[in-house]
């Protein structure tokens, strides 16, 4: 067990370098210490210029997703003591531009949250005098997998699909919509339809499942990706049976 | 109502269903009639026995369903392989024709043989 | 948006990384998925020979014969190898994912994955049995 490791870290300073280089680290390896502390280590006591984005350390923000040798993780929960003595490869989330050293714009994505309308939608609004929706715990077990998505984009930088064509709307985008079209209080199914049934919807998808694995927080974005092409080809059969049955 | 691609959960349909004929079938007869027959672990039926079995409207449907539905399943998925694996997206009015088309030519051509058997 | 975004001395240039063609070698699950992909050749191969054997049959004895001794030859008997393992693989993958793709509730509960796989397995080994059975068993 040794108790000092090498992190081979990803730079990128685009006002003198157009390519992405490697810097090494050498730092003390205390067995509670995650990537992220590592991280914290270089830029207090060794090179300040590092830059990263970083916030809760613990597993719910979703800030401090990057590449630990290659895999999609979450730099606050990978101990550095799996990896000693290294050299352990720290770059930032692959299928995204990187614009400085470890960070990278999640614009795209941004964009593409917005346009599956992630919030309740209802036809009527209830007045406030009739008090609260209700919903039975079965009800919100349909839906609350999906719920826990921390819009950390480790499934989207698993995604080769994603890599090879950024317009696919890609898997957190779909199991956000998936969490309010299963949700009892929500109207809104077929608008979001409309965004998810285009062919970069959830026809892009060809079910690789590299997304279900790498998400922290289990959400499984690729049965929701899945689950919503079975119910879409169910409601087209409809359609095409029953015209008028199935609006 | 689907948007901008209505075809799409048609041609996924059948992708998924072929995807279950072709699991459930393809493994016993591509092995009963590529390795068992040949290597003689088992002895081939003789071809009345196929007339026979083959030769029942049941079975005629069968070989209908199975080889079109499996065929939906290889245009669908190989489609896509064409795309992600070899990223030529640009060419995919040509890659629809081939694979979509190669598939209603099958089915074509399965309607047939199963309507000919003797 | 970020996707026509303008450079300028305080809006620095981005890195992009082009995925290469070859990006399927660099991980093992992407290898496992394109092979899983490649297996709808297979059974492209399967449904083409069942329907070879059809025509055979259709034609008469002679025809069958020379159809079951074409696949002895050694070139044949190695293509349908290789194609009865991408079968094998396209079966036990689509198993295996079947219970994300479907979720069944029996009387108001989840009906667990294990369940699903394990019934569509029971399925395959039902139509294996009924198969050899209508080819091989004596009635």
């Amino acid at each position: 067990m040794s108790d000092r490791i090498t992190l081979r870290v990803a730079r990128y300073r685009p006002e003198r370098e157009s390519e992405i280089t490697f810097e090494d680290y050498e730092l003390p390896c205390p067995k509670d210490w995650v990537v992220l502390d590592g991280l914290n280590h270089i830029k207090d006591q060794m090179d300040g210029t590092l830059s990263y984005r970083w916030s809760c350390r613990m597993g719910i923000c979703g800030s401090c997703g990057m590449l630990v040798n290659g895999e999609p993780k979450l730099t606050c929960a990978t101990f550095l003591s799996d990896y000693a003595p290294g050299p352990l490869k720290v770059e930032p989330l692959r299928n995204f531009p990187v614009i400085r050293d470890l960070i990278v714009d999640l614009g795209d994505f941004m964009g593409k949250l917005v346009r599956v309308k992630p919030w309740i939608i209802r036809r009527v609004e209830q007045p406030l005098s009739d008090g609260e929706y209700r919903q039975t715990p079965d009800e919100l077990d349909e839906y609350k997998q999906f719920s826990m998505c921390i819009n950390c984009m480790l499934c989207y930088s698993a995604c080769p699909i994603y890599g090879l064509d950024p317009h696919f709307i890609g898997p957190a985008a779909i199991a956000l919509a998936q969490r309010y079209n299963l949700d009892s209080r929500d109207e809104g199914s077929a608008e979001r339809m409309a965004v998810l049934s285009e062919h970069d919807g959830i026809w892009g998808c060809t079910f690789v499942g590299e997304c279900t694995k790498v998400c922290p927080k289990h959400v499984d974005p690729a049965a929701a990706i899945q689950r919503y092409k079975l119910q879409s080809a169910i409601d087209w059969v409809k359609g095409f049976v029953l015209p008028r049955a199935a609006q | 109502m689907p948007g901008r691609r209505p075809i799409e959960p048609l041609l996924w349909l059948l992708f998924s269903t072929g995807g279950v004929m072709s699991a459930l079938f393809a493994p016993v007869l591509l092995f009963l009639f590529g390795i068992a027959f040949p290597l003689g672990w088992l002895t081939p039926p003789d071809h009345a026995r196929l007339l026979l079995v083959f030769g029942h409207p049941l079975a005629r449907l069968f070989i209908l369903v199975v080889c079109s539905l499996s065929l939906f399943h290889w245009a669908h998925r190989f489609r896509y392989t064409l795309y992600d694996g070899l990223q030529i997206k640009h060419l995919n009015e040509a890659i629809n024709a081939i694979c979509y088309g190669g598939a209603v030519l099958g089915t074509l051509a399965a309607a047939y043989l199963a309507w000919t058997i003797p | 948006m970020s996707q026509d975004a303008a450079y300028t001395p305080y809006h620095p240039r981005w890195h992009r990384t082009r995925v290469s063609t070859w990006w399927w070698l660099g991980r093992g699950s992407y290898f496992l998925f394109i092979l899983r992909e490649l297996s709808s050749l297979a059974v492209a191969w399967f449904v083409a020979g069942l329907l070879l054997l059809i025509r055979a049959v259709s034609a008469g004895p002679a025809a069958y014969q020379q159809f079951l001794a074409s696949a002895r030859l050694p070139a044949v008997l190695g293509l349908n190898a290789i194609a009865l393992a991408f079968v094998v693989l396209h079966a036990i993958t689509w198993f295996n994912l079947a219970p994300q793709a479907m979720v069944v509730h029996v009387a108001g509960r989840r009906v667990p994955g294990w369940c699903i796989a394990a019934s569509n397995y029971a399925a395959l080994v039902v139509a294996t049995a009924v198969i050899y059975g209508l080819l091989t068993l004596t009635w």
